[in-house]
C-alpha cells in the first residue's frame, strides 16, 4: 500500500512517500541519497546492506518500510564512530572496500554491546558479513584495536 | 622502454601540472581494491620530489588518460608503473635544466622539495610551475633520462594509507553511488545462452528490445526490479545443458586443440603419477556489476568499473557500429572483480538502453543473481603430472598434462565479445578462445613449467574450445590447478623418498630467492599435536614474485585452517603494506577456492545463483595469518596481486593430505569428499 511513513534515519526525521513493502535499502539510498548501505544479493546472505534499526544490525535488503516507520535507522553515514574508523584505517583493514560499510555497522552494535570481545566473539559478529577481498584478518585486528 | 609508454610516448598524455603546486598523473590502470592508483602515486612523488598530497590521480579515462589496456596478471607496477617513473623522470630532468638556465646555475645546484627550487636551502622563486612550457607536455618520451637510485628511495617502499579508503569507509566512493535526478533504471532480462530467441512478453511496461536484447525501465531502481519480476518473457531455441555431465572430468571427452611445449615426449615409463580437479569456479564479486550511460548529440559517455577503458571504449563501437571516437569510457570504482567479470558486459547493456532513450542518462545494475548467471567462469582444469625418478627419488624426467577450457574470453580481444552481442541481430560467431603465450605467463599453462630441477620436462595442453559455459580470467588462471598439481606430487616423490618435503624441495631448487622464501616459511611453521602441516610454493608466472606458504590444519568433518605462514619475495615492493594486503588476500581467496567453492548446473546453465549455494569463506573460518615480504628490495618490483594462490591452495591440499593421511585430489575438500577419501584410503598420501 502506497502511504506516508515517518521515518527518523541518522538522527533526523523525516516523511517518506512509498509502498509500504518497499524494502528500507532502496528508501536509505533512492529516497534519502544515503548509498553507504549496499546491495549485494537481496536475500540475507551478504551484509552489505546492514544498518542499524533501534541499534540492532538489520538486513536492509529484506527489511520493509512498513515495519521500520516509527523506528530509530542508523546508517554508516550516521554511525559517529570516529575510534572504530580510527582503527580500520590504521590497520588499512579494506580492498575494494565494498563490504566495509555493512561491517562497521555490525562493528559499532557489537562494542556497544560487547567492550572487549575477544577474536572468536567478533569474528561470530561478523559471520552476517561476506568479504570477497579477504580483508578478514585485518578487520579483526582493527576490531580488536578499536575496543582496546 | 615499458609497453605503456611505447604505447604512449607524449609526456602529455601521462602527466599535467596543475594550480596549487599540484601534478596530474593518469594512468590507464585502474583501482580493483588492489590499491594500485596509491602505489603510481608514490612513483609519481618519488621521482619528482613531490609529497603525495600534491599529486593528484587520474584513472581509466579513454579520452584523457593512456591506453594502457587491461588491469590484469600483477603487471600494473611493471606496466604503468614504470611508465610513470620514466615520465617524471624526464619531465624533472627537463624542468631542472631549464631552472638551471634560467637561474644561471648549475642543475646540480638545485634542490627540489614539494617541486620548488632552492639552492642552498634559500629559496629561488621558481618551481616546476613556473618553468614549465605548454610544449613540453607535447614533447615525447625517449626512454633516457635517469631515474633515481632505489637507495634514495623516501616514499617507494615506505607503507602509505590508501587514497580511497576514507570515502569508502564513510559510505561513499562506488559506481553504484552515481545517482541523478531524472535518470532511467534498467534491468536486463537476459538471453539464456547464444541460440535462445525472444518468443514472447508478458506483463512489461517500458522497455527497450533488439532483438533479443530486452531491457525493463524504471524511474528509480526499485521500480525497475519490480518490472522485472513482473515479466513474464518466453524463451525458444535454448541449448540445454547434461548438469550432470559439466564438471573438470568432462574436459578430457570434449573435442581439444592439443598443444607441445618443451621436450619431446619420452618412451620414458613414468611410474609415478597424480591426477588433480579444480572445478568452475566464479569471481563470485561482492558487489554486482553495474553501469551508467548517455548518448547526446551523437556521442555516447559510459561509467563502468571494468578492467580496462580503452580496450572497452573500442567493443563497444564495435558492438554499437559508432566511431571509437564518438565514445567516452570513464573508470569508476566497483566491488573488486578478480578478473573478467560481468563489468564490461554490463557497459554495454547500459549503452544499448542509452541509445533508445538519447539525452537520458541510464544506470543498469544487474541482481545477484545476473552476476551468478552470467558472469563468465574461471574453467574447470585437469591436470596429471608424472615423472620418472632416479635412484635418489629425484625427478628426471616431468610431464605435466593439462585439460582446461579457455582462460581468456575478453572483449577487445580477437578471441571474446560483449555478452549483450549475441541477443543483436547479426550476433558475432561464437570467439575462437585463446590463452595468453607463455611468454606473457600462459594461461591452462600458467606455472605448469616448476621452477624446480626436475630434467627434461614439457606439457602437454589440451585447449577444449568449447566449454558449456563462458569462462574467462580469473585470478591466477591456471596457476592453482598447476601449483597444487606440482606440490602435491613432490610431497609424494619425497614421502616415496623417506625425505623431508622442505629438504627435498630445496635440494630440486637453484635460484636463492626460491629457496629463501621456502626456508623462511619452514622455519617459522609450527604444527601443534593432531595437526596437518603442508607446504606451497611457485614463482607466479615463472617471472613474477615468489611465494612460499605453510598451512596447518585439523581434519574431522570439515577441514579447518589453523594457521597460515606465507614468506613473499617480490623485489622492490612500492607500498609495503598494500603488497601485504594482497598476499593476504589472495591466501583468503585461495583457501576459500580450496575448501568450497564449486559452482553448480542445472540444465539452463548455473544453477547456484546465492550465496548459500555458492559458499564462500566467513570470518569464523579465518585463521591467523602471518605473512611477510622478504628478498632483496633492490631488485626490479614483481607483481605481487597474484602470487599467494597457487601456493596456498597447494599448501591447504597438502596440510588436508598429512592430516587425513590419505590425499583428496579434486577440489574443494568438501565434507563429501573428505569421507569418501578416508572409504577408499587406497591412495596413501605422502
Ligand atoms: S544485500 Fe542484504 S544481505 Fe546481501
Ligand atoms: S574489501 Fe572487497 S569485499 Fe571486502
Amino acid at each position: 500500500m502506497a502511504g506516508t511513513w515517518d521515518l527518523e534515519v541518522n538522527g533526523q526525521a523525516h516523511v517518506i512517500q512509498a509502498e509500504g513493502s518497499e524494502p528500507l535499502l532502496h528508501v536509505l539510498r533512492d529516497h534519502l541519497g544515503l548509498k553507504g548501505a549496499r546491495y549485494g544479493c537481496g536475500l540475507e546472505q551478504c551484509g552489505a546492506c546492514m544498518v542499524l534499526v533501534d541499534g540492532d544490525p538489520v538486513h536492509a535488503c529484506t527489511r520493509r518500510l512498513d515495519s521500520t516507520a516509527g523506528h530509530r535507522v542508523t546508517t554508516v553515514e550516521g554511525l559517529d564512530a570516529p575510534g572504530l574508523l580510527a582503527a580500520f584505517l590504521g590497520e588499512q583493514a579494506g580492498q575494494c572496500g565494498y563490504c566495509l560499510s555493512g561491517i562497521l555497522v555490525s562493528v559499532k552494535a557489537l562494542l556497544d554491546r560487547t567492550p572487549n570481545p575477544d577474536r572468536a566473539t567478533i569474528a561470530a559478529a561478523l559471520a552476517p558479513h561476506l568479504c570477497r577481498c579477504g580483508v578478514h584478518a585485518r578487520i579483526l585486528r582493527a576490531v580488536a584495536k578499536a575496543a582496546a | 622502454m615499458s609497453q605503456s609508454l611505447a604505447r604512449n610516448p607524449q609526456l602529455g598524455q601521462w602527466i599535467r601540472f596543475l594550480e596549487h603546486d599540484r601534478v596530474r598523473i593518469a594512468t590507464g590502470k585502474v583501482e580493483l581494491g588492489q590499491g594500485i592508483v596509491t602505489a603510481l602515486a608514490q612513483i609519481a612523488a618519488e621521482e619528482l620530489d613531490l609529497d603525495p598530497d600534491q599529486v593528484v590521480m587520474l584513472s581509466g579515462s579513454s579520452d584523457n588518460g593512456p591506453d594502457e589496456l587491461y588491469t590484469t596478471s600483477s603487471l600494473s607496477i611493471m606496466d604503468s608503473g614504470s611508465a610513470i617513473r620514466q615520465v617524471t623522470a624526464e619531465m624533472r630532468a627537463l624542468l631542472v635544466e631549464r631552472a638551471a638556465r634560467r637561474l644561471n646555475c648549475a642543475p646540480d645546484d638545485l634542490g627540489i622539495e614539494r617541486g620548488h627550487f632552492h639552492i642552498a636551502g634559500e629559496s629561488t622563486g621558481q618551481s616546476y610551475w613556473t618553468v614549465t612550457e605548454p610544449g613540453d607536455l607535447e614533447r615525447e618520451a625517449d626512454g633516457t633520462a635517469p631515474v633515481k637510485p632505489h637507495a634514495s628511495y623516501r616514499i617507494v617502499g615506505r607503507p602509505v594509507p590508501r587514497r580511497d579508503l576514507p570515502v569508502k569507509l564513510a559510505g561513499g566512493g562506488f559506481i553504484h553511488d552515481l545517482d541523478e535526478p531524472g535518470m532511467l533504471h534498467a534491468r536486463i532480462l537476459r538471453q539464456p545462452g547464444y541460440s535462445a530467441r525472444l518468443a514472447g512478453i508478458d506483463g512489461i511496461g517500458d522497455h527497450v528490445r533488439i532483438g533479443n536484447f530486452l531491457a525493463v525501465l524504471g524511474d528509480n531502481p526499485h521500480a525497475a526490479e519490480q518490472a522485472a519480476k513482473r515479466a513474464r518473457v518466453r524463451w525458444t531455441g535454448e541449448r540445454e545443458l547434461d548438469p550432470t555431465r559439466v564438471d573438470a572430468y568432462q574436459l578430457l571427452d570434449l573435442p581439444s586443440r592439443d598443444h607441445h611445449i618443451g621436450a619431446d615426449f619420452a618412451d620414458t615409463a613414468h611410474d609415478n603419477e597424480l591426477t588433480v580437479s579444480r572445478p568452475y569456479i566464479a569471481h563470485a564479486s561482492l558487489g554486482p556489476s553495474c553501469a551508467l550511460a548517455q548518448y547526446r548529440d551523437g556521442h555516447l559517455t559510459v561509467w563502468s568499473h571494468g578492467q580496462g577503458m580503452h580496450p572497452l571504449r573500442h567493443s563497444l563501437a564495435r558492438a554499437l557500429d559508432l566511431a571509437p571516437e564518438a565514445i567516452s569510457t570513464i573508470h569508476v570504482d566497483g566491488a573488486g572483480c578478480y578478473g573478467h567479470n560481468g563489468a564490461d558486459d554490463a557497459a554495454l547493456d547500459a549503452a544499448l538502453v542509452a541509445m533508445a532513450r538519447p539525452g537520458r542518462r541510464v544506470r543498469v545494475a544487474w541482481s545477484r543473481e545476473d552476476e551468478f548467471g552470467y558472469e563468465p567462469l574461471g574453467t574447470a582444469m585437469v591436470v596429471r603430472v608424472s615423472a620418472a625418478v632416479d635412484s635418489a627419488g629425484r625427478p628426471v624426467d616431468w610431464t605435466t598434462r593439462i585439460w582446461s577450457g579457455p582462460h581468456v574470453n575478453r572483449p577487445g580481444t580477437t578471441s571474446g565479445h560483449l555478452l549483450a552481442r549475441e541477443a543483436l541481430p547479426d550476433p558475432p560467431p561464437q570467439p575462437v578462445p585463446t590463452d595468453p603465450p607463455l611468454s606473457r605467463g600462459g594461461g591452462a599453462t600458467r606455472n605448469a613449467i616448476p621452477l624446480y630441477n626436475v630434467g627434461a620436462h614439457r606439457i602437454c595442453w589440451h585447449l577444449v574450445a568449447r566449454t558449456p559455459v563462458r569462462t574467462s580470467a580469473l585470478r591466477g588462471l591456471g596457476a592453482v590447478p598447476n601449483v597444487v598439481a606440482i606440490e602435491a606430487f613432490l610431497d609424494k616423490l619425497a614421502a616415496a623418498a623417506s625425505l623431508d618435503p622442505v629438504e627435498y624441495r630445496l635440494a630440486l631448487l637453484e635460484d636463492e630467492r626460491a629457496r629463501r622464501v621456502l626456508r623462511e616459511v619452514r622455519d617459522r611453521a609450527r604444527r601443534e599435536p593432531g595437526q596437518g602441516l603442508g607446504f606451497g610454493f611457485a614463482r607466479y608466472k615463472n617471472m613474477a614474485a615468489y611465494a612460499a606458504v605453510a598451512a596447518t590444519v585439523t581434519v574431522d568433518e570439515a577441514v579447518r585452517v589453523e594457521k597460515i605462514w606465507c614468506a613473499a619475495d617480490a623485489g622492490l615492493v612500492i607500498n609495503p603494506d598494500g603488497a601485504l594486503n594482497q598476499l593476504e588476500g589472495g591466501i583468503v581467496q585461495a583457501m576459500s577456492w580450496t575448501l568450497h567453492e564449486e559452482v553448480r548446473f542445472d540444465a539452463h546453465g548455473v544453477a547456484s545463483l546465492d550465496w548459500d549455494s555458492y559458499p564462500i569463506l566467513r570470518f569464523d573460518e579465518i585463521p591467523e595469518i602471518d605473512a611477510w615480504l622478504t628478498g632483496p628490495r633492490d631488485q626490479p618490483a614483481l607483481g605481487v596481486g597474484e602470487c599467494t594462490v597457487g601456493p596456498t591452495a597447494a599448501a591447504l591440499c597438502n596440510a588436508a593430505a598429512d592430516a587425513l593421511g590419505v590425499r583428496i585430489l579434486d577440489m574443494p575438500l568438501t565434507r563429501d569428499r573428505i569421507v569418501a577419501a578416508l572409504l577408499a584410503g587406497d591412495d596413501p598420501a605422502p
